[in-house]
């Protein structure tokens, strides 16, 4: 019976599997292709020459990721496992607050960060009215990675909250029963069984904030280019497609190494928490 | 223990907010400052009302998202289906591992490297101006097409396998099999998956800004050459809107699910 209808079934995957050809597997060639050509289209290697020049570039966008991520992740391991102890319907609510911010363009909420962080803006003349001097913050590495955090930090809270919702309390009652204190329970228990939640909030914190470009521009006022901010000008403005398409390939290079490394955490078969 | 927790839940919450409740502050100034309040006016919402070019692109946004998770969710609902129908091995692993492209680059690369393909496809047919609304709608449609397919795999996992077999025994052709027994159970699925599209491609900036030409504007794409000048509090005016408007339906759906659960656990 199931063969009958087999062949057919399979076949209705076909539309996907060509789209993904044509519109997923196709541009990552081009990207290759643009890399190691010149705008003549000649193979060339002096793209991949220049790439030396952004070699700082690069070490500050990894660097500044880091710090955002571990930001995230300390900010949200603790809030994730707050929510997860309340009731059903202080959960719903509270999960709501965390994704609300994200339907809002991020574009505008980074724009608001500008005006509270300005040298006369809202926080500063908060400061001052309390008789303290005013604190240079914007267009510092610190409103960079504050930008960063702030974008970023639902997509670190939701997957680790996810785990933790789903967590087997009975591990938790028997971890207490077995003279855990609260410390040792959260230690020895809570953290290894919600790591799952925390690797994919790790990756998804990271690959955005290490390819960022818009908050780097708005918040580090241009003093701090990061990577992406390279390859948007090489697309935008320079129109360099060439080196721009070879500092893309480092960059996706670089962060599916990273993935990979990450995902050896999880034995998840077919893709991550959403 | 629990001031603290209380604490510190309430200070997360004001970090994300903060950026919000300013914007929203500001979108009743009367001067258009966006750092220092002078009195209240509704004149940047009168403002909005009459800019041609934001209500456009706003127009614009909602139509490509309707679109884009429509011809996502249709494709994507097949893919997931024939997916399912593969044994497990190598060609199912490696649609798989495709179809985690999307999610997995980082969106700069994703939109960079469509560009290209749409460029060079341009060149071929001799027209430079081949980004638009086309190349937009194939651009949103592929980073929609993952998130689609992984809500509904699920779903295809958990109905039984008999159930179509058994609509077939009973004399149902395979296409109103599905239709009559699979579909409606993957349904929850489905309806996931084009809700996740439909905000994906509102929200979308990185994607859209390197697929995009002059022609056809989104409201983030608008935005971002606004915030290249300085924003008039008219863009905050729209943004509190939208804000207010997400957090009715947020509200309403809430209060819609809460009932639906509560007559479930009467009936039971």
């Amino acid at each position: 019976m199931s063969n009958r209808s087999s062949l057919g079934s399979k076949l209705i995957a076909a539309p996907y599997i060509v789209w993904a050809m044509l519109f997923i597997i196709a541009p990552l060639i081009f990207v290759v292709y643009y890399s190691f050509t010149n705008a003549d289209g000649n193979f060339t290697l002096a793209n991949m020459a220049e790439l030396g020049k952004c070699a700082p570039t690069f070490l500050r966008s990894i660097g500044f990721g880091i710090v955002a991520t571990l930001i995230c992740l300390v900010i949200a391991f603790p809030l994730a496992y707050i929510i997860s102890q309340k009731t059903d319907k202080v959960q719903r609510t509270l999960v709501m607050l965390v994704m609300l911010p994200m339907w809002m363009s991020f574009l505008i909420r980074t724009y608001s960060w500008m005006a509270l962080l300005q040298d006369t803006g809202i926080i500063n003349s908060f400061i001052t009215k309390l008789g303290l001097d005013p604190v240079h913050m914007i267009n510092t590495p610190g409103a960079v990675i504050l930008g960063m955090v702030y974008n970023f930090l639902p997509y670190m809270i939701m997957p680790i909250y996810s785990v933790m919702a789903k967590l087997d309390y009975s591990m938790v009652e028997a971890c207490q029963d077995l003279g855990g204190n609260r410390l040792t329970v959260i230690r020895k228990c809570i953290i290894p069984m919600s790591m799952p939640g925390v690797v994919s909030g790790i990756t998804m914190v990271f690959v955005p904030s290490v390819s960022t470009f818009y908050i780097s521009q708005k918040l580090g006022g241009g003093s701090f280019d990061l990577i992406g901010d390279v390859i948007e000008r090489q697309f935008q403005q320079s129109y360099n497609y060439n080196l721009g398409a070879a500092i893309s390939l480092v960059l996706m290079v670089l962060i599916l190494i990273c993935m990979a490394v990450m995902n050896r955490f999880t034995e998840d078969e077919e893709g991550m928490v959403i | 223990m629990k001031i603290f927790s209380k604490l510190y839940t309430i200070l997360v919450f004001l970090f994300l907010y903060a950026p919000i409740i300013v914007l929203i502050i500001f979108s009743f100034n009367s001067s258009s400052s966006t750092s220092m309040l002078t009195g209240f006016s509704l004149q940047w919402y009168k403002a909005l009302f009459k800019d041609e070019a934001t209500l456009t692109a706003l127009y614009n946004t909602v139509i490509l998202a309707v679109c884009s998770s429509v011809i996502a969710t249709a494709l994507g609902t097949a893919a997931a289906v024939g997916i399912d129908k593969m044994k497990k091995g190598a060609v199912r692993s490696g649609i798989m591992a495709v179809t985690n492209i999307p999610m997995m680059n980082p969106e700069i690369v994703t939109g960079i490297s469509m560009m290209l393909l749409f460029v060079f496809a341009g060149s071929l047919v001799k027209n430079s101006a081949v980004l638009g609304f086309g190349t937009m709608l194939v651009a949103h449609v592929t980073f929609n097409l993952p998130y689609v397919i992984l809500n509904v795999l699920p779903k295809l996992r958990q109905t039984d396998k008999n159930l179509a077999e058994a609509a077939q025994d009973l004399g149902c052709r395979p296409a109103s099999a599905f239709f009559k027994v699979v579909l409606p159970s993957i349904m929850p699925g489905v309806i996931t998956g084009m809700i996740m599209a439909f905000t994906l491609s509102l929200d979308d900036f990185i994607i859209s800004y390197f697929t995009s030409g002059p022609g056809f504007q989104t409201l983030p794409i608008a935005i971002f050459s606004m915030t290249k000048r300085r924003v008039k509090p008219d863009m905050y005016a729209l943004s509190a809107l939208i804000f207010v408007s997400i957090l009715v339906l947020l509200i309403i759906y809430n209060v819609a699910q809460q009932k639906s659960e509560e007559k479930t656990k009467k009936k039971s």
